[in-house]
C-alpha cells in the first residue's frame, strides 16, 4: 500500500468513525424513545421525550421558521466574533508594543472574562434595546478574551534571536512586526478564533434569552414554555451544526493561511 | 543610508558611505557582565580588514556575547569596541551581519525569500530581490532549491541559505556563531569547504565562533583562544593554510596537526582556568 492510499484511508476514517458513532447514538436514542422506555425511566409523558425521528419531522415541518431564526442567530454570532477580532487584535498589538498599555490593560482583559454574562446581558438590553446590538456585544464579550490572549501570546512567542537577526538584516520595527511577529502569531490567532467559535453560540443564546423577538435562543425559550420539545431539540441541533460548520470553516481558513505548518 | 535600488546583481556592500568589502575590528580592554556574572574582562582583539579570525574557548565563556558586542546588539560595560573605526552601536550594527547558531530560517518564506530578507528590508521589490539572490543560489550550489520551504531542506542546505542571507546583507563584517555546530561530521566538512570557497570569492572581515579547533584552523587566518569566564584572549595562533582548496590535504598536513595540538593545549589550559 503506497503512501497516498494510506492517507486517503486515514482521511475517510476521520469522517466515518464519528459518523458511525453518531448513528449508533441516534439509533439507540430512537429505540429508547419510540418504545417509551426513556419516558418510563424518567416517569415522564411520552411527548416530553421526542425521538430523533420526531425531531427530524419537527425540523422539516418548521423549516422556514427555524431557518429564519437560525439566520438571525448566525448573524449575531458572526458580527460578534468580528467585533471581538477587531478589538481583540487591536488590544493585543497595542499591548505587544507598549509595556505601559500591557500593564494597564491586561488586568482588564482578564477581568472581562470573569464578568458573568448572565448579569451583564440584561443591562445591555436595558441600554441598547431588544435589537441585535446587545447580542453582538455579548458574543463579542465572550470571544474577546480568547482572541486577545491568543494573539498576544503569539506576538510574544517570537524567538528573541530571530528578532536580533532581523535587526542585523536592516529590518525596521515595522518590518520586524510584519515579517516576523505577525506570521509567528497567526497560528495562535487561529486557535483563539476556534475557541471563540465554540463559545460564541452560547453567548448569542444568552443575549436572546434576556430579551429578543427572534433567533434560535428566543425560539428555544418559547418552545420550552409551550412544551414543543421536538422543535426545541431541532433548534438545538441547528445551533450545534452551525457551531461545527463555523469551526470547520475556521480550520479550513487556518490551513490556507498558515500553509507552512 | 539605505539604497533604494541596486543595479548590479553582485553583492557589493551597500550601507555606510565609503565602505569597503571589509573593515577592521578593534576591541580594547572590553568588559561585560550579565548582572553578577562577569562574562568578559580585559579582552583585547584585533581583526584586520578582510581578516578571518576564529574564537575558540570553553563553552559558556561568552563567545556569543562577544559577537553581539561587535555587531552592536549589545554595549560593553567598559572598554571600547570599534568596527571600521566607529564605536557607536548603531554604526557597528550597520557594518555587521550576524549568523546565529541556529539557522533561524523563517518557515513562512521560501529559501530564496529567506536569503533575500535583507534586500526586502531595504525596500527592494520582491522580483528584484529574488533575482539578486537567485544569482548567488546558482553560484553557491543551491540552484533548484529557490522555491523550497525551509523544512524541505537538509541541515547543510539550511546553513547555506542562512549564510547567503548573511552575505546578501552586503555588510563588510560577518559574525558567524557556530554556524555548523548542528551538522553531522561529513556535512560539516563539506560545509567548511563550501564556506572557504565562498569567502575566497567574497572576501569579508569575519569573526567565527566555533568549538571545533580544526574548523577554526582550516577556515581562519588566526585563532584566538579564550579563557573561561570572565573571558579574555589567552593565546593566538596563526593557521598554516587558511581556506585551502583541498581541505582533506590541508587538515592532514603535519604543520596543521602541530597547530591543532598547540591550540588544543592552549584550550585545555584555558579550561583549567589559568
Amino acid at each position: 500500500m503506497d503512501d497516498k492510499a494510506t492517507t486517503r484511508w486515514g482521511g475517510i476514517w476521520r469522517w466515518v468513525l464519528p459518523a458511525l458513532f453518531l448513528v449508533t447514538l441516534v439509533g439507540l436514542w430512537q429505540l429508547a424513545a419510540s418504545s417509551g422506555a426513556l419516558a418510563d425511566l424518567f416517569g415522564l409523558e411520552d411527548f416530553l421525550v421526542p425521538s430523533p425521528a420526531e425531531i427530524a419531522q419537527a425540523l422539516w415541518e418548521n423549516r422556514s421558521l427555524l431557518a429564519e431564526n437560525a439566520w438571525v442567530t448566525l448573524r449575531e454570532i458572526l458580527l460578534g466574533i468580528l467585533c471581538a477580532l477587531v478589538v481583540g487584535i487591536a488590544f493585543a498589538v497595542a499591548m505587544h508594543f507598549s509595556g505601559f498599555v500591557l500593564r494597564s490593560a491586561y488586568p482588564l482583559v482578564i477581568a472581562s472574562q470573569t464578568i458573568p454574562i448572565v448579569a451583564v446581558a440584561p443591562i445591555l438590553v436595558i441600554w441598547f434595546g431588544f435589537g441585535i446590538v446587545p447580542k453582538i456585544l455579548v458574543v463579542a464579550l465572550v470571544c474577546f478574551f480568547p482572541i486577545t490572549v491568543a494573539t498576544l501570546n503569539g506576538l510574544s512567542s517570537v524567538d528573541p534571536e530571530a528578532r536580533k537577526l532581523m535587526r542585523t538584516l536592516y529590518a525596521s520595527r515595522w518590518q520586524v512586526f510584519r515579517r516576523l511577529s505577525v506570521p509567528s502569531a497567526l497560528p495562535y490567532l487561529f486557535t483563539g478564533i476556534k475557541i471563540s467559535i465554540v463559545f460564541a453560540p452560547i453567548g448569542a443564546l444568552f443575549g436572546e434569552w434576556v430579551g429578543a423577538s427572534s433567533g434560535l435562543g428566543h425560539q428555544i425559550l418559547q418552545d420550552n414554555a409551550q412544551l414543543e420539545t421536538a422543535r426545541l431539540f431541532a433548534a438545538v441541533a441547528i445551533l450545534s451544526a452551525m457551531g461545527l460548520a463555523l469551526f470547520g470553516l475556521a480550520a479550513l481558513a487556518e490551513r490556507r493561511v498558515v500553509s507552512w505548518r | 543610508m539605505r539604497p533604494q535600488t541596486r543595479e548590479s546583481q553582485t553583492i557589493a556592500p551597500p550601507a555606510p558611505a565609503g565602505a569597503t568589502t571589509g573593515e577592521a575590528i578593534l576591541l580594547r580592554a572590553v568588559a561585560h557582565a550579565y548582572g553578577e556574572v562577569r562574562t568578559l574582562d580585559g579582552l583585547d582583539l584585533e581583526v584586520p580588514a578582510h581578516g578571518v579570525v576564529g574564537l575558540v574557548g570553553p563553552s559558556g565563556c561568552g563567545k556569543s556575547t562577544l559577537l553581539e558586542l561587535i555587531c552592536g546588539l549589545r554595549e560593553p560595560g567598559s572598554g571600547s569596541v570599534a568596527v571600521g573605526g566607529e564605536t557607536a552601536a548603531a554604526a557597528r550594527l550597520a557594518r555587521c551581519a550576524y549568523m546565529p547558531q541556529r539557522d533561524l530560517l523563517l518557515s513562512w518564506y521560501s529559501a530564496i525569500d529567506n536569503a533575500a530578507l535583507a534586500l526586502r528590508n531595504q525596500g527592494m521589490r520582491r522580483a528584484a530581490a529574488r533575482a539578486a539572490a537567485g544569482a548567488l543560489f546558482e553560484r553557491f550550489g543551491l540552484a533548484g532549491f529557490e522555491a523550497a520551504r525551509p523544512d524541505e531542506l537538509s541541515g547543510g542546505m539550511r546553513q547555506r541559505v542562512a549564510f547567503l542571507r548573511t552575505l546578501i546583507a552586503g555588510k563588510p563584517v560577518l559574525a558567524l556563531d557556530e554556524p555548523f555546530a548542528s551538522l553531522d561530521a561529513i556535512t560539516r566538512a563539506e560545509m567548511q569547504e563550501w564556506l572557504a570557497g565562498a569567502l575566497r570569492g567574497e572576501p569579508r572581515t569575519v569573526v567565527l565562533v566555533t568549538h571545533d579547533v580544526e574548523e577554526a584552523l582550516y577556515l581562519c587566518d588566526r585563532v584566538a583562544v579564550l579563557s573561561a569566564r570572565p573571558a579574555r584572549v589567552v593565546a593566538e595562533l596563526r593557521a598554516p593554510a587558511p581556506r585551502a582548496e583541498d581541505r582533506a590535504a590541508a587538515v592532514t598536513d603535519a604543520e596543521f596537526g602541530a597547530a591543532r595540538e598547540e591550540a588544543l593545549r592552549a584550550l585545555q589550559q584555558a579550561m583549567r582556568g589559568s
